[in-house]
């Protein structure tokens, strides 16, 4: 047991991945743990509505590029692409498509929410820039739809994530998606989708519902 | 097929022998004879594939039905095994040794039934559900309305009517 | 089959030995490997799952596959729902093509019941399931080159589907959803010109069929990049269960609709689509043969079927629909294999089980999880997709 004690914790890593200290330019010293998983532990912060000059080009600049995250929840999902096909066409109203959390702005749920995928949507929504808002597809984000007693599906998407939309239907046509984007538009050109501030002011209510039905919470409170 | 049935007779203990509506025989047989009944079908009689390994959960009887339908697909016929086991510290021998993907049912069952496997592959695993601590789900004592009622939020306004009570509110108000 | 642009793999010497069961050695400790997630936020897996990869360089040393995320317990509600209110929920199950649950529902409630259904409710029925074949075909041929960067195709025939679903939408009332085919029967007849209207889209989905040929089919950078991925050892076939374009593009005959004839497949002529490679693009040929049959076989519906008839078979009150104790497995042909439902009633109004399980539950866990060992990260949506898996059959 003495011999073990010679031989240090890190011993086994790549040298790369060892605790060690770097000098910055400025002289300024700065210990870094590879190994360990830094984020952010700022919660959000509310931002007031812009009241100047500029309000009204900056809401119609908003409203004319809503960048949708490509990430299809549930089954309203197989009405998106034909949204993006030459038949209707989402791409004139200034709405695309974009893989990634950190270039777009909003979220689509598109339909039922099992718990499994609530915990991946609330990280992936907290992952978006400001401004960002949340269209909820189909009867089942309303009120649970068709599965409001089973055991695995939220019943009702606005005590975990800020709405802005709703559209309803099962599925909801791609007509009917793009008036919703439509009114979301609306929305934002007269500066009432606030969704992201009233996440922020009421983070804790949420947070709360949110771990109620998530059981195993292994990820930060808020996912920058 | 009657030969097949006989051979299997004279060999393993099985009961219940019926026809299906679809043509499909179904058989019971005792648990412990199930997987030797499994090889010899897959070796002996060309039952190459484990279509489906189903549970159905007789409540009023405290037992499991496990069912595997096993196909041939060669003279295109279907074999319906079933083993009822107690439903108290409910297990079953693994069959995947016999045909891999068994493992993924036997998971599955694990998770929503709560009948254990021992040896089976990662049958202790989460397959479908994340973090569930309350009892295996499509067990019939879990009652899943109430579940859901309790743990997520339903929006007030939703009801249902039963037709006939309500229909006759409608047409005979006053009977 | 071998390949001399893709020799990426005769080098293997940095990589592990390896085991006897041929699973690579993977110590993560050793920090040669990092784990990947595919999904569930991610737009080249199919539908809502998650592929854990654990990737060396960019081949694939193991995968896993996480599902769930779809999970809506539908065997458990059906618990709760009477024979008519299943049939509805039942639909759901599988999103991108939802006929084949309705007819497997309503079938095996057909049967338990001992009901026969009228001949003209059994044609109409078939129109159904090849529109609802074809549409998803529409979706998966063209979208195989849009796995590998041919993404205009695949943007093709999404329009050329909308053809299909008018007409479903003139048929049924439904883009997506249509409960047509329910218990006993199904809900109407063909509407006027619906058979000129639909031979009019079909001779253009032919003419585009051909494009597809032209672009995707003969493309050589598809053909590089498909050739000889993803190989399926047909004695996988039987073991791990796989059915539909995978069992014949590896050499097997097997066709439900030839199998074990179901509506009246049996009057049609048609013929089992056999590869040999089975690799991604002899499955991706199988489908695109499967169009030509789909296509042809409508054809030969609208000419066979009569004119006139019952919709329906006389049945009980739906909601008081008492089916005696039984059980059943019913099986039809889905654009992915074959799809089953087991069936068992106990007397009561409820049904005390239906099990699905379709193609994907084993093409999307084991079979999955066996193909990608030693694949190319960039190979991995393309080989997913030609396996058709679709997620909410596996999790249901």
């Amino acid at each position: 047991m003495s011999e073990k004690k010679d031989i240090p914790e890190d011993m086994f890593l790549a040298p790369e991945n060892r605790k060690h200290t770097v000098t910055g330019p400025d002289g300024e010293v700065i210990h870094v743990d590879p190994l360990n998983d830094y984020f952010c532990q700022d919660l959000p912060k509310v931002e007031a509505p812009y009241k100047g000059v500029l309000e009204k080009f900056l809401n119609w600049a908003r409203a004319e590029s809503l960048w949708v995250l490509a990430y299809g929840t549930g089954c309203g999902s197989i009405e998106l692409p034909p949204l993006f096909s030459p038949r209707f066409d989402a791409y004139r109203f200034g709405v695309m498509m974009r893989p990634t959390p950190r270039q777009s702005g909003v979220l689509i749920i598109s339909g039922y929410l099992a718990v499994k995928t609530l915990k991946r949507a609330i990280r992936s929504y907290e992952q978006m820039q400001n401004p960002k808002y949340v269209i909820a597809l189909g009867s089942c984000t309303i009120n649970g739809g068709m599965y409001f007693d089973s055991y695995n599906t939220i019943n009702r998407l606005d005590h975990y994530l800020p709405v802005d939309v709703y559209i309803a239907g099962c599925m909801p046509r791609p007509e009917a998606i793009l008036a919703g984007f439509n009114k979301l538009k609306e929305r934002i050109k007269s500066g009432n989708a606030e969704g992201a501030n009233h996440y922020a002011e009421n983070l804790e209510w949420y947070k709360a519902n949110q771990k109620k039905i998530i059981k195993d919470w292994n990820m930060p409170t808020y996912n920058w | 097929m009657n030969e097949i049935i006989e051979h299997i007779k004279k060999r393993f203990p099985v009961y219940e022998i019926g026809e299906g509506p679809n043509g499909v025989i179904l058989m019971s047989v005792e648990a412990s004879r199930l997987v030797p009944m499994l090889t010899s079908l897959k070796t002996n009689h060309g039952y190459s594939i484990l279509v489906i390994l189903s549970t159905v959960d007789w409540l009023e009887d405290c037992k499991f039905q496990l069912t595997y339908i096993v196909n041939n697909p060669e003279e295109k016929r279907d074999l319906g095994i079933r083993v009822f086991i107690q439903r108290e510290d409910a297990e079953m021998e693994s069959i995947h040794t016999l045909w891999e993907h068994a493992a993924t049912f036997q998971r599955e069952i694990k998770e929503m039934f709560g009948i254990n496997f021992p040896g089976s592959p990662g049958v202790d695993d989460q397959f479908l559900l994340e973090g569930w601590d309350n009892k295996p789900p499509m067990r019939r004592d879990f009652d899943t309305k109430k579940y859901a009622e309790e743990t997520f939020f339903p929006r007030p306004g939703r009801e249902t009517n039963d037709p006939a009570a309500y229909m006759k509110q409608k047409l005979y108000p006053d009977e | 089959m071998s390949n001399t642009i893709f020799d990426w793999k005769k080098d293997r010497s940095m990589f592990p030995e390896p085991d006897k069961d041929g699973k690579p050695v993977v110590e993560l400790d050793s920090q040669k490997y990092i784990k990947v997630w595919q999904g569930p936020n991610h737009p080249g897996v199919t539908g809502n799952m998650a592929l854990e990869l654990t990737i060396s360089g960019d081949e694939v040393m193991e995968a896993k596959t996480h599902v769930g995320y779809l999970h809506r317990g539908f065997e458990k509600l059906f618990e709760r729902r009477r024979y008519m209110q299943c049939f509805p929920t039942s639909i759901r199950m599988c999103v991108p093509e939802p006929d084949i649950n309705e007819y497997n529902l309503s079938r095996g409630t057909e049967l338990l019941s001992g009901i026969e259904v009228p001949e003209m409710a059994g044609w109409l029925r078939m129109i159904a399931l090849e529109m609802a074949r074809l549409q998803v075909l529409l979706r998966t041929v063209p979208g195989q080159g849009g796995t590998i960067g041919l993404g205009l195709p695949a943007q093709w025939g999404l329009y050329y589907r909308e053809l299909i679903l008018d007409r479903f939408e003139e048929l049924t009332g439904g883009r997506i959803y249509h409960m047509y085919i329910l218990p006993g029967g199904v809900r109407g007849l063909l509407p006027d010109g619906f058979k000129k209207r639909l031979e009019d889209n079909l001779v253009k989905i032919e003419a585009f069929m051909k494009e597809v040929d032209r672009v995707v089919y003969s493309n050589a950078v598809f053909k590089k990049r498909t050739k000889g991925i993803g190989v399926v050892p047909p004695e996988w076939i039987d073991q791990y269960g796989a059915t539909g374009p995978v069992a014949r593009a590896a050499g097997y005959k097997r066709d439900v609709r030839k199998d074990y004839p179901y509506l009246y497949y049996d009057r049609l002529d048609f013929d089992y689509n056999v590869e040999h490679e089975s690799d991604v693009f002899a499955r991706f040929h199988v489908r695109r043969k499967d169009v030509d049959t789909t296509i042809d076989l409508l054809r030969q519906i609208m000419a066979k079927m009569p004119e006139k008839g019952e919709l329906r078979a006389e049945t009980p009150n739906v909601l008081h629909w008492k089916i005696p104790r039984g059980e059943t497995l019913v099986r039809c042909e889905s654009s992915r294999g074959e799809y089953l439902f087991y069936m068992v009633a106990d007397g009561s109004i409820y049904p005390r089980r239906i099990n699905l399980r379709g193609p994907s539950y084993t093409h999307g866990v084991v079979l999955l999880e066996k193909l990608l060992v030693n694949a190319n990260i960039s190979d991995v949506s393309s080989i997913m997709v030609s396996l058709a898996t679709c997620p909410p059959e596996i999790e249901r």
